[in-house]
């Protein structure tokens, strides 16, 4: 039994895991079900991501939330048409603010290594130089900010994006990514790894508060809506000929035929771009690359004595993790067809994410897939099932009794507590996860 | 000469007493933070949890006493109820010790295991607490509002501005004087916590001369449990209670605890007021002091704030990167509980 299991494993928690979707489509309703598997889907690209930084490399990155805000946040800049009062109005004053960063940030650099000989006043004079760029960055920026907010704020105030496809995002969303990670890997991948994680924590919650206040470039909380999709709309669907002939074929309701159809139309890119993602980190891993990077994290000083570059390659693979996550953050707001700032919270982008991949089996790709699948299942349907529980268990009792109303209540808050119990279990009980790292001879 | 009393008083109405309350709740989570650390050697990502749970059960406390109508007017009745958080929040916190850390500490784990399992914990606790209470605000002040009142200050003393001080910000800045002078006598002065001292510094020298392991991590969970139900309850008191803040506030206190160096309980305790100012300093609207103290053609149209209001808690998080980056041992390194 055991040998059996341990042989066909893959392919028992997954069958189990797609089972479960099923049962889901049966009792709920497929369209339920669909849902569910789509973000199944782009949690378990998050997931592989972290897997690349944590699995590969022993990176502990607790900033999974702003990467997928800034994949986000591509979204909207590439495929938002532009606003192009707007863009009269405040433009100059934008495109002059941001000239004044890059100037200052350039000019940080280049005073940094030239007056390194300086080491007391060095701290001193590149303040100087932030408070200076600061201040005239204030005077030209604030008042294209003012202008661009004042048009049209209740539909506009910003400056929209470029119109382009939105699959075009996705790409740029992982670069945008990479681009924030290449910064903060240069400044924090030195630190020891729990420092990292708070670093990486708190750089995340910057990210958010920048995207939540600078509504000029993405309305802040006031949201993004109606952002363009890939696939078709249900309205024109239902009233396509070919479509009612086909809905009428299966016997759905045209409504709902269209709603699946849609979903199923996001599944299958969703799954193009996991199936892409594993082949090439499957390839990653098996390659000498892939064998570097396991000496590097199991054990970084022999690494370095056999002339390999620990810091580069660390930087790299955070980088590309960080892509990754960006990726799946695009392909969210994607999904969702919106931008909600407000939404990032660390509990549900973060830890959860970090839940998934320690539950999967950290160092395996199949393992993040799966714990992504299995985590982001249980968390969307732990509300029912607890419902239904606390039904069952409180049904003897009287049905105005403020006891069971409590308890009928708090069973939202159950999912929490459920997923923090099956990480202390599973960090005490299977520390490699449910697809455990393959060792390799 | 007035403009001068006027501005100052300005400043120590809208800056200097929040920034005193405020440095005092962020100093005592960072207490507990760094305890945790220099002990136990991890960061304790569930202490902002410990610290809701802790205001929570003294909430439901206070309820209970307010039905029972016992109070110690004019303080709030949660004073009275302190104690009976910390009792259950401790009992709490060594269960929790008991069944999760201590199977990871027999097997001397790496300090990110530890980590991950704290945001287990912090998980559990979270979902604890709102099923418990829900996940809404809770406000459980009674007693006299405010010591000093604007209006009050401004007939004592003719000015024009007013300095007001609520019972809350006295009582949270009182609290803390106290709770740190008697950490302080207890981790130096006592037998105890010399022996804590002795394991934080080195743990294997401190088994050779017979420091017993298991009592020093118990205790260390203990005042733990009692700061974090302190601060707790005196940020919700201030505030008011919301789950959800208390996780934010986890940033602000380890930036607190990281700032002042992670595991120097004086270090915590500086770290919180300079995150607490800096974070007023930054975001607060300089045009009444301009007004005063400038010339008096002077003319402002903007509120002269150096960052908006909405970066607060931003703040913390740069200063903490800031930190990292320049100086991650803290500015009072070298030097452990």
């Amino acid at each position: 039994m055991h040998a059996f299991y341990s042989q066909y494993r893959n392919q028992i928690l997954f069958g189990l895991m797609a089972g479960l979707l099923i049962l889901v489509a049966v009792i709920q309703s497929p369209s339920v079900a669909l849902t569910i598997l789509n973000l199944c889907l782009i949690s378990a690209i998050m997931s592989l991501g972290v897997n690349i930084q944590w699995g590969y490399a022993g990176l502990f990155n607790v900033g999974v939330m702003g990467f997928a805000a800034l994949g986000g946040l591509a979204g909207v800049l590439v495929s938002m048409p532009p606003v192009s009062e707007a863009w009269q109005a405040g433009g100059f004053g934008i495109l002059l603010g941001l000239l004044i960063t890059a100037g200052t940030v350039v000019a940080c650099l280049m005073a940094w290594s030239s007056i390194k000989h300086l080491t007391r006043y060095r701290y001193w004079i590149i303040a100087g130089i932030i408070v200076l760029g600061y201040t005239l960055l204030r005077l030209f920026f604030d008042p294209g900010v003012d202008a661009i907010e004042a048009i049209d704020p209740s539909v506009t105030g910003y400056l929209g994006g470029l119109g382009l496809p939105i699959l075009v995002a996705w790409p740029v969303g992982a670069l945008f990514a990479a681009g924030v990670a290449f910064v903060i890997g240069k400044i924090a991948l030195g630190l020891r790894s729990d420092y990292l994680a708070i670093a990486t924590l708190g750089i995340s919650e910057i990210i958010i508060f920048f995207i939540k206040n600078e509504e000029w470039l993405t309305r802040g909380v006031k949201n993004v809506n109606g952002l363009p999709r890939p696939v078709p709309y249900e309205i024109d669907l239902q009233q396509a000929q070919w479509f009612q002939e086909w809905a009428l074929a299966l016997g759905l309701p045209v409504d709902d035929a269209s709603a699946i159809f849609v979903k199923i139309c996001y599944a299958l890119l969703f799954i193009a771009v996991i199936g892409v993602l594993l082949w090439l980190s499957e390839t990653a891993l098996k390659s000498p690359w892939g064998r570097m990077m396991r000496a590097i994290r199991d054990n970084e000083t022999a690494a370095a004595a056999m002339g390999k570059d620990v810091t580069w390659q660390h930087l790299r693979v955070f980088i590309l993790g960080s892509a990754v996550i960006g990726l799946a953050g695009a392909m969210l707001t994607t999904l969702d067809g919106q931008f909600t700032p407000v939404g990032y919270n660390p509990l549900r982008f973060t830890f959860l994410i970090w839940v998934m991949v320690i539950i999967g089996g950290s160092g395996n790709n199949w393992g993040a897939v799966l714990g992504g699948f299995f985590i982001w299942f249980f968390w969307i349907e732990a509300e029912p099932i607890g419902l239904w529980l606390i039904e069952t268990l409180t049904a003897g009792m009287d049905p105005q009794s403020a006891v069971r109303a409590h308890l009928l209540e708090g069973a939202a808050h159950m999912r929490l507590m459920t997923v923090g119990l099956i990480l202390l279990l599973t960090l005490r009980y299977a520390p490699e996860g449910l697809i455990p790292e393959k060792k390799r001879l | 000469m007035v403009d001068v009393f006027n501005a100052l008083t300005v400043l120590g109405n809208f800056l200097i007493i929040p920034g005193l309350t405020y440095g005092s709740q962020l100093a005592l989570g960072a207490l507990g933070v760094t305890l945790v650390y220099g002990v136990l050697r991890f960061s304790n990502f569930a202490h902002g949890e410990t610290m809701a749970f802790g205001a929570m059960i003294t909430i439901l406390v206070t309820w209970g006493l307010q039905a029972a109508s016992i109070s110690i007017q004019p303080l709030p009745t949660a004073l009275l109820a302190i104690p009976v958080g910390i009792v259950v929040t401790v009992v709490l916190t060594l269960l929790i010790d008991r069944f999760v850390y201590r199977y990871h500490r027999d097997r001397k784990a790496n300090p990110v295991i530890f980590l991950i399992v704290s945001i287990g914990v912090m998980f559990f606790m979270g979902g604890l607490i709102r099923f418990i209470i829900g996940p809404g605000d809770q406000i459980f002040f009674d007693g006299t509002r405010f010591i000093l009142k604007a209006r009050e200050f401004k007939q004592m003393t003719g000015l024009d501005e007013g300095l007001s001080l609520r019972m809350t910000q006295a009582v949270t800045i009182i609290t803390a004087i106290i709770i740190v002078a008697a950490m302080f006598w207890f981790l130096n002065h006592t037998r105890t916590g010399k022996s804590m001292r002795a394991y934080s510094d080195n743990e294997n020298l401190a088994l050779l001369s017979g420091i017993n392991p298991d009592r020093v991590v118990m205790i260390t969970w203990i005042l733990v449990a009692a700061l974090a139900t302190i601060a707790g309850t005196l940020y919700g008191l201030d505030k008011s209670f919301k789950p959800f803040v208390y996780m934010q506030l986890l940033l602000p206190i380890f930036a607190s605890a990281i700032v002042g160096g992670v595991g120097n309980p004086l270090g915590a305790i500086a770290g919180g007021y300079v995150i607490a100012f800096s974070e007023l300093i930054l975001t607060f609207a300089y045009k009444k002091i301009i007004l005063y103290l400038g010339p008096e053609t002077l003319e402002l149209d903007s509120l002269v704030q150096i960052l908006g209001t909405d970066y607060k808690i931003a703040v913390s998080f740069i200063i903490l990167v800031i930190v990292l980056i320049i100086k991650p041992t803290g500015l009072f390194s070298g030097k452990t509980i």
